[in-house]
């Protein structure tokens, strides 16, 4: 059975199905993401004394993931520009620099926490540590998720761009947007931990 | 047959007719990466200089909105998009400055609680 | 490319078995995408877990009216976790904490919203089914894994659950197994939530007929839709939270332990910093809007109810539909009002104490436009229609006993005792549960082509609407003598409680004759599914566009794209041909 509006707009809203439901999506997770960040506040504000992200991070390793994931976002919207150019070659080329740069991005994250394991520095030591672990563990999960999407866009999921170009599109669109908004939490995440 | 009412929302063969200039895009992409990168440079070197905590967060997080609204903007398409998805993103924010602003402030001594008042003076569970 | 939702319908019994014996027995019944049945599992496993839910609470009523005394009949049949057959508080602790938790999250929020919003919005605006059939089947299974973590958590060394519904920290960060199997439950009924949410929203904005403008909509859709929205925002810090909580009693975080903290005598090894009333914030943050969105789908359903069997328009439809979105805005600014006691300076619980003063206002404007809708109407007292009817009052005194609770220093004296306890079950109960029991009714037809019986029906409305105030009335003067909630014995242990004590045992005896008169229902609700009155399209002449459908709709839903043409309660209009106008009629 056909849904409609699944592939083309409904005219008065000017939207698709989908393009409302990744909105509503991310919505949510503005919401989930904003938790934490009120945590951080509430337990900052009320910590006698609270170290400065330098101290305990790394700030030039960070920097560069932050640079990585930015790059990556880039490389998302290329991708996806690709399409619309109807070039399905340079698609596959950026899709896989994304998918690329979020490997990086997860080995980096995946040498930071075993720095802090190696110097016996857990989520359970101190709060800051804590509220650390547990922003950048929800983001990595995140940036773990949208590369899975996005992997099976590359892959398995690509032959659809021969049987429905334009679907194909709007789905790599909006799994753009999920990666993109997984960048914008980074983007605010990095210097409240880190350089603040 | 349809009423005078009815709007025409069955055009199974409407497009997107926000006509996407690709080539437009990709040039403002390529723009966005820089100031990104220029942003992300400025905002790190900032925290070197260890201001005060007040002036440190304040800029850091000017610097962290201008970054994401461009990501927002231009890499999301924000700047183009229908009224609906406008909507639904205000209430979202309206409700995560309170989700951000409301807690803090229930536990702030000194300004929401008054001095004279006991809570100020007794062992508070947070504030300053 | 084929019009919206025109499928040939086949509308016969036979093509519709053909076509299921095509899918296969799991993909047409168990991994179904169709909303129809999707809907009709979230119901039959929502009314369950009611069931369930209430006999956990028919068992706490036991030591409530009889502490110390064995059990009767089970009492011996849970070994250990009733030693001799009588109740210790642990166990009690968990009974309350689960019913609680089984109640909301199990049991009325799938009924209300995964059944009834499931089954009858893509009918009522007249899509072929939801906009994403699949994340809709992913939603039912989220809750039902959530549901089976639940259930599985009675069984774990140290039982399930017992820190209240409310889970509140530092008592839920030191308490046994059961309380992390509660918040990974707690993540998959969270998520199937969302994603419920995000599928209502866009059905209701994209699949929507002809037009069906918004203020076109049966007030039902409008209920679902903002419910929608406060799933869909307030639940997210909810499941933050329970992370953290996780994360406090799994990795020995400290995010709501204070420093300093001491359990039986010893100083706990945690790092500290933390702050118990962080989790207070983050769960009421989605515990508040989670009420409204226990009310708002029965609001929904009791309009429906009113306006067929008044046979007239409801009354203020436009007041309702805004008071309806300010209601869901407010809800988000009014959380604190349940953590007066907490400390709070004199200005932020001023702002509390207003916001809730300011919510009552949408909610009395609803329910006057209720009851004025059935001024000058043709009522017809059919069994929907008496739960519709009951619901009203119900939710008047569920309503007005909120106002000394939502005002901060009549709270004081009230705040954690049985009052409170009153007052919200007076809106869930009898109010909430009676409108689901209004919507089975209505809507049972649609889904079975069959009626369900009038004369069980008006006994299980009347045996249950007098119990439920026997239950329930007694707690306000039990809680305004001063009797705390939660207490294993009902207050027992204390001097001052023991002039109202003997309330206890009539709540009790009210609470487990009411589970006799739920018998009825059950009886009712299977034996109808095959041998109730057979019935067509629109037994109810009722105006909304579910009705056009077939009884049971088939894949599809309509045989021919439904078209709106009016509002949704024409009823008895001047000059007509008969006294309903169905929305979709040309």
């Amino acid at each position: 059975m056909d849904i409609p509006y699944t592939v083309e707009i409904r005219r008065d809203t000017g939207l698709t199905n989908g393009k409302i439901g990744i909105w509503l999506f991310l919505a949510s997770e503005v919401m989930l993401f904003g938790a934490l960040f009120a945590s951080y506040i509430l337990i900052r504000t009320g910590a006698p004394s609270w170290p400065h992200g330098s101290t305990i991070l790394n700030v030039p390793l960070a920097t560069f993931n932050t640079i990585v994931l930015i790059g990556s976002s880039v490389t998302m919207v290329m991708a996806w520009a690709s399409l619309m150019r109807k070039d399905f070659g340079k698609f596959r080329l950026y899709m896989g620099a994304t998918i690329l740069l979020g490997f990086v991005f997860l080995i980096v994250k995946y040498f930071e926490y075993s720095a802090k394991f190696e110097h016996h520095l857990y989520p359970s030591t101190n709060n800051f540590l804590a509220i650390y672990f547990t922003l950048t563990g929800l983001h990595m999960l995140h940036v773990a998720g949208g590369m899975a999407v996005n992997a099976y866009f590359w892959g398995p999921g690509a032959k659809q761009w021969k049987t429905n170009p334009v679907w194909f599109t709007n789905r790599v669109e909006h799994s753009g947007l999920f990666w993109h908004f997984v960048d914008l939490v980074w983007i605010f995440l990095f210097p409240t931990l880190y350089l603040l | 047959m349809s009423s005078e009412h009815a709007i025409d929302v069955d055009d199974q063969h409407a497009v997107d007719t926000h006509h996407v200039d690709i080539d437009k895009q990709v040039k403002i992409y390529i723009t966005v990466f820089t100031a990104l990168m220029a942003l992300t440079l400025i905002t790190v070197a900032i925290s070197y200089l260890h201001l005060p905590t007040g002036a440190a967060v304040t800029v850091a997080l000017f610097v962290a909105l201008v970054k994401g609204s461009l990501v927002a903007c231009y890499f999301m398409h924000l700047i183009a998009e229908k009224k609906l998805i406008y909507a639904v993103l205000a209430i979202t924010v309206a409700f995560f400055i309170v989700l951000l602003a409301l807690p803090v402030l229930t536990v702030s001594d000194g300004y929401w609680i008054p001095e004279e008042h006991p809570a100020a003076t007794a062992p508070a569970t947070g504030g300053h | 490319m084929s019009q919206p939702g025109a499928v040939a319908a086949p509308t016969s019994h036979a093509a519709h078995e053909a076509h299921h014996e095509a899918l296969g027995f799991w993909r047409a019944y168990v991994f179904s995408v169709d909303h129809k049945v999707i809907g009709i599992q979230y119901g039959i496993t929502g009314l369950l877990f009611l069931f369930f839910g209430f006999s956990l609470m028919m068992l706490m009523r036991w030591n409530l009216a009889y502490p110390g005394e064995a059990v009767p009949l089970i009492g011996n049949l849970l070994g250990e976790r009733l030693p001799g057959g009588t109740m210790p508080p642990e166990f009690y602790n968990e009974l309350g904490a689960m019913h609680g938790t089984i109640m909301v999250f199990l049991g009325v929020v799938p009924l209300a919203v995964g059944g009834f919003g499931n089954f009858v919005l893509p009918l009522q605006i007249g899509a072929p089914d939801m906009a994403f059939p699949r994340l809709n089947m992913l939603s039912y299974w989220s809750f039902f894994l959530g549901g089976v973590t639940m259930l599985l958590s009675f069984f774990v060394p140290g039982g399930a659950a017992q820190s209240g519904w409310t889970s509140y920290a530092p008592l839920s960060i030191i308490a046994s197994s059961g309380q992390t199997w509660w918040l990974i439950g707690m993540v998959f009924l969270i998520t199937s939530s969302l994603l419920g949410a995000i599928n209502f929203i866009t059905t209701t904005i994209q699949l929507r007929a002809k037009g069906l403008t918004f203020m076109r909509f049966p007030f039902f859709v409008w209920a679902q839709f903002v419910t929608s929205f406060l799933l869909l925002l307030a639940f997210p810090p909810l499941e933050a939270a329970a992370v953290m909580q996780l994360m406090d009693r799994v990795a020995g975080t400290s995010f709501f332990l204070p420093s300093g903290l001491v359990v039986s005598g010893q100083v706990v090894q945690n790092a500290g910093g933390g702050n118990p009333l962080l989790w207070q914030h983050l769960f009421w943050f989605l515990a508040h809007p989670e009420v409204y969105v226990l009310i708002l789908p029965a609001m929904g359903i009791v309009a429906e109810v009113i306006a067929n069997n008044t046979r007239k328009p409801l009354w203020g439809y436009r007041s309702m539909v805004y008071s309806l979105i300010f209601l869901g805005f407010m809800s988000f600014i009014v959380w604190a009002h349940h953590m007066f006691m907490t400390g709070m300076g004199t200005a932020m619980a001023a702002f509390f104490q207003t916001t809730t003063m300011i919510i009552s206002i949408p909610s009395v404007v609803i329910l006057t436009a209720l009851i004025i809708s059935l001024w000058g109407g043709s009522i017809r007292f059919n069994t929907p229609m008496l739960f519709a009817l009951g619901f009203l009052p119900m939710f008047g005194i569920g309503g007005l006993t909120g106002l000394p609770l939502g005002l901060n220093v009549s709270d004081i004296p009230l705040h954690d005792t049985y009052y409170v306890i009153g007052h919200f079950h007076y809106v869930v109960a009898p109010g909430t549960i009676f409108a689901l029991f209004a919507g089975v009714y209505y809507w049972f037809p649609k889904a079975t082509g069959r009626k369900m019986n009038e004369t069980l029906g008006k006994i299980h409305f009347l045996g249950s609407f007098v119990c439920m105030n026997v239950v329930f009335m007694p707690m306000f003067w039990l809680g305004m003598a001063g009797v705390s909630r939660r207490l294993y014995d009902g207050g027992a242990a204390y001097d001052f409680a023991q002039p109202v004590l003997h309330l206890n045992v009539v709540s009790s005896w009210g609470a487990w004759i009411m589970a006799l008169f739920q018998l009825p229902f059950i009886f009712n609700f299977f034996w109808s599914i095959w041998k109730g009155e057979k019935v067509g399209d629109n037994p109810w002449d009722a105006t909304t566009i579910e009705w056009a459908a077939p009884s049971p709709p088939p894949h599809g839903n309509f045989a021919h794209v439904p078209v709106a043409h009016r509002g949704p309660y024409e009823y008895s209009v001047p000059g007509a041909a008969r006294d309903f106008v169905p929305q979709h009629e040309a």
